[in-house]
C-alpha cells in the first residue's frame, strides 16, 4: 500500500428474513449490511488479519484514501506500508459499527418492510451486538483467528467484548484509552448530549428524514463531546484566551474566544457527517455498557485466552487511566499475558489520535511479538 | 552493550522454562535473556514510561506499575521465580515487598548493592565522608537509594523472617568471589525460599 492508495468500501449483507440476526434487547434485525474496508493481502492460511474497530463517530476508512479525496481514513497516520499496522504484513480490516450511519444498517437506513427509514423503530444496539456483527463479517471474509483485535475508547470495548464472546478468535487484543464499563461521569455527558438533539424540535421524535434536520441540537451535542475529549492545558496551550478575528472582547453574545469558534465549527461541521438518530443510539450503547453486570470482573474476563496490550493517556479524563488499571489488575488475577502502559501526553482523550509515535512504537514492537508467538 | 555479571549469575540460577517476574525490570534485558535462552516466560514491572518502549521492544510482558502495590493481583505461588535485582534499595516498602514476593513466587531471587564494601568504609572511616564509589555513583541529595544495607544486614533479615537462603554469590568487577564477601564484593545475589 502506497502513500496515496486508493480504497474502496465494501459491502457485506447478511441475516435475511428469517434468518435475522437477535439482539440483546430480546429484539431481531435484519437484513444487515455492514460496510468495511481492507488494506493489505490476507495470507493463504489466513492468520495475518487484524480487526480495527472504531471510536462513536468513526467509520470503516480507517487509511488509505477514497478516490478523489484529499484526506486519508482515520487511522492512516497508524495503517498502511511501513506503519504500525503494516499492510506489507497484516490484512487490516475495519467495519463501520451496527447503529451507526456510515453504510452500516443504522435508524436512518431504509427499512425493507415500511421502504422508509427505520428511524426510532430501530432496534435498541448494544456493544454485544455491535461485536457479534463483525463475527458474521469476519466469517465470511473465511477468518478463523485474527492475530489482533485493535480499539481505541468505543473501538476498545468491542476488542475487549471479542476476546470474551469469542475467546478462539483472536490471538491478541489491543485496548487504547478505553474501560470496562461506563461510568456515571460518562453517562451524564452523553445524556447532556443526547438532550441536546432530543429537545431540538427538528428532530420531531426521530422523524426527520427528508425534512429539517435537527441541527441545533446534533451541533451542540458534538461541541460538549469536543470538550470533553481535550484536557485543560491542551485546550489552555491551543486557545487560552485567544480572540476569534476581533482585537477586544464585543460584550454582547457573538463569538468572542477563538474556542467557543473552534467548538462552533466542530458542531456545525458534524451535523454534514452524521446521523442524529446514530447518535442517540450509539450514544446509549456505550452507557448501557457494563462487562460485569453485577458479576465480579475477574469472572467475566475467565473466557479470555488472548494476550494483552492495554494503553491509556495521563490526561484522559473521559476514560481514565484508573478504569483500564482495574481491568489490568483483573487480568493479572486471571493469569492472563497482559502489558500496560500509561503514555505521559497533554491531548486528553484526543491523545489516542494524536500521540501516533509512541503508539506506533509500542503496537509495531507487539505485533511483532504476536505474529511470533501465534500458535497455527 | 556492557556485560552484566548480575545478569549471568541469575540465568544461572533460573532452571529452563520458569514462569519469572522481574520487579523493576529497567528495560527487559534480563526478561529478555531468559526467554531467549532459557524459554522462560516473564512478566516484568517497570514504573518509567521511557524503559517499557525498550521492553516492548525487546517483545517481553511489562505493566507500568509501582512495585509497592504490584504484587497484590497475583495467587499464591503464580511464578517459579520472582526477581528483586538492584530494586530492594530503591522501594519504599521492602520488607512486604520481600515477603509478598515470596508468597506469589516458589523461589525469590535479591540482588543488592553491598554499601559495606571496603571502599565504602575506608570513605567513612578515614574521611568522615558518606561513600561515593563506582557502584554506588550518587551523592546525598541525589540518590534513588532509599535504603543502605550490606550483604550481612541481609542475611540477619532472612534469618529474622525465617527465610532460607537456598544460594548466594558474590560479585566484584572481576567476576565471581567467595572470600569475606561483606569486604570484598560490590553486589551479592540471594536465592530465597520459604514455605
Amino acid at each position: 500500500m502506497n502513500n496515496k492508495s486508493i480504497i474502496e468500501t465494501q459491502y457485506y449483507t447478511f441475516a435475511e428474513p428469517p434468518g435475522e440476526v437477535p439482539l440483546k434487547c430480546g429484539q431481531k434485525l435484519g437484513p444487515i449490511t455492514q460496510a468495511y474496508e481492507t488494506y493489505g493481502e490476507l495470507n493463504a492460511d489466513k492468520s495475518n488479519a487484524i480487526l480495527v474497530f472504531h471510536a462513536l463517530t468513526g467509520d470503516a476508512h480507517a487509511a488509505g484514501y477514497h478516490k478523489g479525496a484529499d484526506k486519508p481514513g482515520w487511522w492512516d497516520n497508524m495503517i498502511g506500508s511501513g506503519k504500525a499496522f503494516d499492510t506489507d504484513k497484516y490484512f487490516v480490516i475495519c467495519a463501520n459499527v451496527l447503529g451507526s450511519c456510515k453504510g452500516t444498517t443504522g435508524p436512518a437506513s431504509i427499512d425493507p418492510k415500511t421502504k422508509k427509514p427505520y428511524a426510532l423503530t430501530y432496534p435498541m444496539v448494544t456493544i454485544e451486538d455491535m461485536t457479534l456483527v463483525q463475527k458474521y463479517l469476519i466469517d465470511h471474509l473465511g477468518i478463523e483467528k485474527l492475530l489482533c483485535c485493535v480499539g481505541g475508547s468505543m473501538g476498545g470495548l468491542l476488542a475487549l467484548k471479542w476476546t470474551i464472546m469469542f475467546p478462539d478468535a483472536a490471538h491478541s487484543a489491543i485496548l487504547i484509552a478505553t474501560n470496562y464499563r461506563h461510568t456515571a461521569q460518562q453517562i451524564a455527558l452523553h445524556e447532556v448530549a443526547r438532550q441536546a438533539i432530543i429537545s431540538d424540535p427538528h428532530w420531531n421524535n426521530g422523524n426527520y428524514y427528508g425534512g429539517a434536520l435537527p441541527a441545533t441540537g446534533l451541533s451542540l451535542s458534538r461541541m460538549i463531546a469536543h470538550i470533553t475529549y481535550m484536557s485543560e492545558e491542551s485546550m489552555e496551550k491551543k486557545f487560552g484566551r485567544k480572540l476569534q478575528d476581533k482585537e477586544t472582547v464585543g460584550y454582547d453574545f457573538k463569538t468572542d474566544f477563538e474556542v467557543e469558534s473552534y467548538l462552533k465549527y466542530r458542531g456545525s461541521s458534524f451535523v454534514d457527517r452524521f446521523d442524529a438518530n446514530s447518535y442517540l443510539y450509539l450514544s446509549k450503547a456505550l452507557d448501557y455498557f457494563d462487562l460485569c453486570e453485577g458479576r465480579k470482573l475477574s469472572d467475566v474476563l475467565s473466557p479470555i485466552e488472548a494476550k494483552f496490550l492495554i494503553i491509556t493517556f495521563s490526561s484522559d479524563w473521559l476514560y481514565p487511566s484508573y478504569q483500564s488499571r482495574e481491568l489490568v489488575r483483573a487480568l493479572k488475577t486471571n493469569d492472563v499475558d497482559v502489558s500496560y502502559l500509561e503514555i505521559e501526553s497533554n491531548y486528553g482523550h484526543d491523545a489516542f489520535l494524536v500521540e501516533t509515535e509512541s503508539q506506533a512504537r509500542l503496537i509495531s514492537s507487539y505485533l511483532k511479538r504476536v505474529w511470533k508467538e501465534r500458535v497455527i | 552493550m556492557k556485560k552484566r555479571l548480575d545478569y549471568d549469575v541469575i540465568m544461572d540460577l533460573i532452571k529452563p522454562n520458569s514462569r519469572v517476574l522481574d520487579l523493576g525490570c529497567g528495560d527487559g534485558e534480563l526478561l529478555a535473556l531468559l526467554k531467549d535462552k532459557k524459554d522462560c516466560h516473564g512478566t516484568g514491572i517497570e514504573i518509567d514510561e521511557k524503559a517499557i518502549y525498550e521492553c516492548m521492544d525487546k517483545e517481553v510482558t511489562v505493566l507500568q506499575g509501582d512495585i509497592d502495590s504490584s504484587l497484590q493481583d497475583y495467587s499464591d505461588k503464580r511464578f517459579d521465580y520472582v526477581i528483586l535485582n538492584e530494586s530492594v534499595q530503591q522501594i519504599l516498602n521492602p520488607e512486604t515487598v520481600i515477603m509478598e514476593s515470596l508468597r506469589v513466587g516458589k523461589r525469590v531471587i535479591v540482588g543488592i548493592p553491598n554499601f559495606c564494601h571496603t571502599s565504602s568504609r575506608i570513605q567513612v572511616a578515614l574521611f568522615g565522608k558518606v561513600p561515593i564509589t563506582k557502584w554506588l555513583p550518587y551523592k546525598w541529595y541525589n540518590t534513588p537509594n532509599l535504603r543502605f544495607l550490606s550483604l550481612k544486614d541481609f542475611r540477619q533479615f532472612c534469618q529474622d523472617k525465617g527465610i532460607t537462603i537456598e544460594k548466594e554469590r558474590f560479585l566484584r568487577t572481576t567476576g565471581e568471589i567467595s572470600l569475606w564477601p561483606n569486604l570484598l564484593a560490590h553486589h551479592g545475589v540471594f536465592l530465597l525460599k520459604k514455605e
